[in-house]
């Protein structure tokens, strides 16, 4: 166990799925011809002014409020000046000490701000496998320029790499409920840096913190972090000190390479944005945001657990991943027509560990040949006692390479549970008979003597017979 | 009509003439194009692009502007014109689409004539600091016509246009048009849209008209006024401007400020013996009409030039910043520049701004920058607050008078618009000393109230820096006080009733001569159609 403690705090950046930009009325897309999507306002045009995307600033009212952030009744935009060609006009407009909402938490992170501001314009660098050092060229796609972005900033409350990951997750799963965003990382829909100090464990001062870039890929920024938080390890260890700078994470090496120093901030020179009014948000504004929510994953995990009774990490498991729970929803309602109806815990478990594993690209498509009624049925079967869990298995490997009714399947497969207790027993009798010397151990009180006899029974069957049901009649007929 | 009849008629007296069909628009604009373009016009350098001829499918003669021919200065955009707010760095910019206030001129019947002549980025007062060139005061070519709108108030003194737009920060529609002999009115902010305006400092700049005549000024501004989906910060005017007509002033309650009078002209280098004479008559004429004067107090009104000198030039040096050699403007060809970006950034900008530009981009970055916002910027911002909060008691009954007491409602202020006449060119070199042409006029700008200049008399008093040169009176009133603002401009115009005919007669430069007027001469860019 390490000696450090690692402190980490998000900054997410998220690309608003509005129609329109937050600053003029260009479309809003990915993939388009460059420079197409664009007009005077952002494209820094003199004269140009901006004015302010109301959609924009809707979805930035549902983000804080199911962060549970305070929303400033009245907020102001500022301008952030630097000079880089993908700025047109020299300034981003974002905000600064009077931002959107302030505060929130969402599964033990707290929030610190969400803000609404304007992204830059996307550099293209030609040459060097595009990377700007060694380039022959850049050129500017203003496309990307002036689209609507929120950003939110956590505190310091992650400790590991692995927590920060799952954390950005559930965050996603929360803004993709929402519908604010196509949080697509790969795209840049959704970015995340991270601020990363280490402490002695069980010091409660921060240490010197240094800012991870734009890690666009979980994966990316779990490893950019586990690199980061070993970085200062080994500098501490080697009696050194962190240095407060920038770094650059390239997954392709795993290593860090500084952007800039301390020395090289900017200084952004931050002042009200004269060209646009303070937002001013009214009640019916808030109110039009809540109803706008929907039910938020971890809102949804806590009632999973406690109304339908499933354990922690499954009820996690299907309320952070939309689709899996769209599934699971509509696999309950089909179950709900069945009798007896199947208890939903088995319905969520054979989701989880029997569907998802075999098919876990399907699930977006409802299932494919197994759509979520199908697999209702499935389970009912089996909990009916009419399928064991083998015999379910192989129903489910047939329904998922052809598709169709598991009854019908387990009928013509006959796949269907032992139900005739006669042939079970005589099954049980023949599989004593053929194993004589563990049916001796068994009677000597050696209980794990009863597997090659259950076995057997299992084969003879071909796992039609249900497990349970077996040992409990070998035990009988042994005189147990 | 003959061709100097023309000249003598006010823009709303030559629209009316088109609409009865006594004047083609047509001939009316060739008219003031071939004008422009005599020899003593162009001397005067007020346009640096003149429109090819009427814009096509224009039926001026119906429109409510009657094809009266408009100069609109440089900085706001015009599609298919150049738009070069007097800068090097934008020399030969065409811009895609057109300013919402050049737009509604001209959709209400006032084709573009020309493209005026203004201090670089509107930086000035004296329309020296021009990339294309000094602009000459047509009361006396030696001497400024003001700035920024300098070539806008020569043009319309001069007889060049009827009317032209302007645009006023700190005082750049007004104190041209009081160096000039002309009406130029500054707005309430957001009253007119400052969409195609390239921007100097955005929570001052308005745009507004310079005419011959309060009427005209009217005219133009009912016309260019209200409220533009694609700037956030406009507004409008509350209700329809009517054309002023009042030629009294019964029950009407002017403050004279102890701050912006007489008593105050020290800070300002002093106010000239003519100028205060002529402010002095302006009061007596008032009163003749039945207004009342008060003495009153802006406690804070001192503090706005510092106030102003820190605000505008913080927001010019970010307004500015897109101008940077990226795509559009001046790019260095400079060997380094070529190689490394901040190089290039460095470089194009040295090579594009002039030495007053640069002179406030530094300011105003130093005002921003991290450890000095609060001193410069914030406090700057509180010193605003509280000028603002001085004409808010002042017109709402709530001010001081002079010595302590209480003092009455006041409907609206009087002051010099500037301390002095026209100066000579190259006479004022300190940066200072051309600050300080704005001290009268500052106050109302940070405020974002409306105010007027209207000429009221010559100088020619013992010790007066020139003698027949325009003087202009400035009246203030509450945030859209407009309308009533330009009835009570139009009694005292048609009572002083000032004669601004002499510059309109073109008299030659002679012996003039210039003392260090930066910039290349001017010379006109022909243009199409815009």
């Amino acid at each position: 166990m390490s000696a450090y403690e690692p402190v980490i705090g998000l900054e997410i950046h998220v690309q608003l799925a509005t129609a329109t930009k937050m600053f003029c009325s260009c479309a809003v897309a990915f993939g388009a011809e460059p420079n197409t999507l664009t007009c005077p306002v952002c494209l820094g045009l003199p004269g140009a002014l901006p004015v302010a995307n109301a959609q924009a600033v809707h979805f930035g009212l549902m983000i804080g409020q199911a962060l549970g952030s305070e929303l400033a009744p009245r907020s102001i935009f500022h301008r952030k000046n630097y000079f880089y060609p993908d700025l047109p006009k020299g300034y981003q407009i974002s905000q600064y000490d009077e931002p959107l909402c302030r505060g929130g938490e969402l599964e033990g992170v707290r929030i610190h701000r969400v803000h609404l501001e304007e992204d830059a314009a996307k550099l293209i660098h030609v040459g060097a496998s595009g990377r700007i050092h060694g380039s022959e060229t850049s050129l500017v796609d203003f496309n990307r320029g002036g689209t609507p972005l929120v950003e939110i900033v956590t505190e310091p409350d992650l400790r590991s790499a692995e927590q920060a990951g799952a954390w950005l997750r559930l965050l996603r799963a929360t803004l993709r409920e929402l519908g604010v965003s196509d949080v697509n990382m790969e795209e840049g829909s959704l970015r995340a840096d991270a601020n990363v100090s280490i402490r002695p464990v069980g010091s409660t001062q921060l240490g010197v913190k240094t800012e991870l870039k734009n890690m666009n890929s979980f994966r990316f920024l779990e490893r950019g972090i586990a690199a980061e938080i070993a970085r200062q390890e080994a500098i501490v260890e080697g009696g050194g000190e962190v240095a407060q700078e920038t770094l650059h994470f390239d997954p392709a090496s795993g290593s860090l390479e500084v952007m800039r120093s301390k020395e090289q901030a900017h200084d952004y020179r931050y002042f009200p944005e004269p060209d646009l009014p303070p937002v001013l948000i009214s009640e019916a504004m808030v109110k039009r945001a809540r109803a706008a929510i929907p039910e938020l994953p971890s809102a949804r995990a806590r009632r999973l657990r406690e109304t339908l009774a499933l354990p922690e990490q499954l009820a996690r498991q299907l309320a952070f991943r939309g689709e899996l729970y769209a599934y699971f929803e509509a696999s309950l309602a089909a179950a709900g027509a069945l009798q007896p109806t199947p208890e939903p815990r088995l319905i969520a478990t054979w989701l989880s560990e029997e569907l998802l594993p075999r098919a876990a690209g399907e699930l977006e498509t409802q299932g494919g040949n197994v759509p979520p009624a199908a697999l209702a049925q499935l389970v009912a079967l089996l909990a009916a006692g009419r399928l064991s869990v083998g015999g379910a298995r192989q129903v489910l490997e047939r329904m998922l390479a052809e598709g169709g009714d598991p009854a019908q399947i387990a009928a013509a497969e006959g796949l269907e549970a032992l139900s005739d207790e006669g042939e079970l027993a005589r099954m049980v009798a023949e599989a004593i008979a053929a194993n004589p010397q563990a049916a001796e151990q068994v009677r000597a009180g050696e209980g794990k003597a009863i597997g090659p006899i259950v076995g057997h029974v299992m084969r003879a069957s071909r796992g039609r017979a249900d497990g349970q049901a077996v040992s409990a009649l070998i035990r009988e007929q042994l005189g147990l | 009509m003959g061709v100097s009849d023309i000249l003598e008629l006010s823009a709303e007296a030559t629209a009316a003439a088109a609409h009865a069909g006594e004047l083609d628009p047509g001939e009316l604009f060739a008219f003031y194009r071939s004008r422009a373009q005599e020899p003593e016009a162009l001397e005067l350098n007020c346009f640096c692009w003149l429109a090819a001829g009427v814009p096509d499918g224009s039926s001026a003669a119906e429109a409510p502007l009657g094809g009266v021919p408009l100069g609109v200065k440089d900085l706001f955009c015009t599609a298919g014109a150049p738009s070069q707010s007097g800068s090097l760095m934008l020399k030969g910019y065409i811009p895609p689409y057109t300013a919402t206030a050049v737009q509604r001129a001209l959709d209400a019947g006032a084709p573009l004539l020309g493209k005026t002549n203004q201090d670089e980025f509107a930086m000035g007062s004296s329309t020296e600091h021009c990339a294309f060139g000094a602009v000459r005061n047509p009361w006396d070519r030696n001497r400024v016509p003001g700035g920024s709108s300098g070539g806008s108030a020569a043009a319309v003194a001069a007889g060049l246009v009827p009317w032209a737009l302007g645009t006023d920060t700190g005082g750049s529609i007004r104190q041209p048009a009081s160096f000039c002999g002309i009406v130029g009115l500054k707005p309430t902010y957001g009253a007119v849209s400052r969409h195609g305006m390239i921007a100097f400092a955005s929570s001052l700049d308005q745009a507004g008209p310079l005419s011959r005549s309060v009427r005209d000024a009217a005219l133009l501004l009912g016309a260019i006024a209200g409220r533009d989906r694609r700037d956030a910060t406009s507004v409008g005017l509350p209700e329809p401007l009517a054309l002023p007509q009042r030629t009294d002033l019964e029950g009407v309650t002017f403050g004279v400020a102890r701050e912006l009078s007489a008593q105050a002209g020290a800070q300002a280098g002093g106010i000239e013996p003519g100028v205060q004479a002529a402010f002095e008559r302006a009061l007596e004429l008032a009163m003749s009409l039945g207004a009342r004067i008060e003495e009153v107090s802006l406690p804070h009104a001192a503090l706005a030039l510092s106030a102003y000198y820190v605000l505008a030039p913080a927001e010019a040096s970010s307004n500015l910043a897109r101008f940077d050699g990226v795509r559009f403007g001046h790019r260095s060809g400079d060997e380094r520049a070529r190689r490394e970006l901040y190089a290039m950034y460095a470089q194009s900008r040295s090579e594009g701004f002039g030495a007053e530009v640069k002179r406030r981009i530094m300011l105003g970055t130093y005002v921003l920058s991290a450890g000095y916002y609060d001193a410069y910027y914030g406090q700057a911002q509180k010193v605003r607050t509280l000028i603002a909060e001085d004409f808010r008691r002042l017109f709402a009954g709530e001010g001081r008078a002079a010595r302590g007491a209480a003092a009455p409602k006041v409907d609206f202020l009087l002051t010099p618009t500037a301390a002095t006449v026209a100066f000579e060119l190259g006479a004022v070199q300190s940066p200072w000393q051309m600050y300080l042409n704005d001290y009268f006029t500052v106050p109302m700008s940070l405020a974002g109230i409306p105010a007027i200049s209207i000429p009221c008399g010559l100088s020619g008093k013992p010790g007066d820096s020139a003698s027949g040169m325009p003087i202009g009176l400035q009246i203030a009133g509450p945030a859209f006080s407009e309308g009533p603002l330009l009835e009570v401009a139009h009694a005292l115009e048609q009572a002083l009733g000032f004669d601004g005919s002499p510059a309109r007669r073109h008299r030659g430069l002679g012996h003039a001569h210039v003392n260090g007027a930066g910039g290349e001469a001017g010379g006109i860019h022909q243009g199409g159609p815009a």
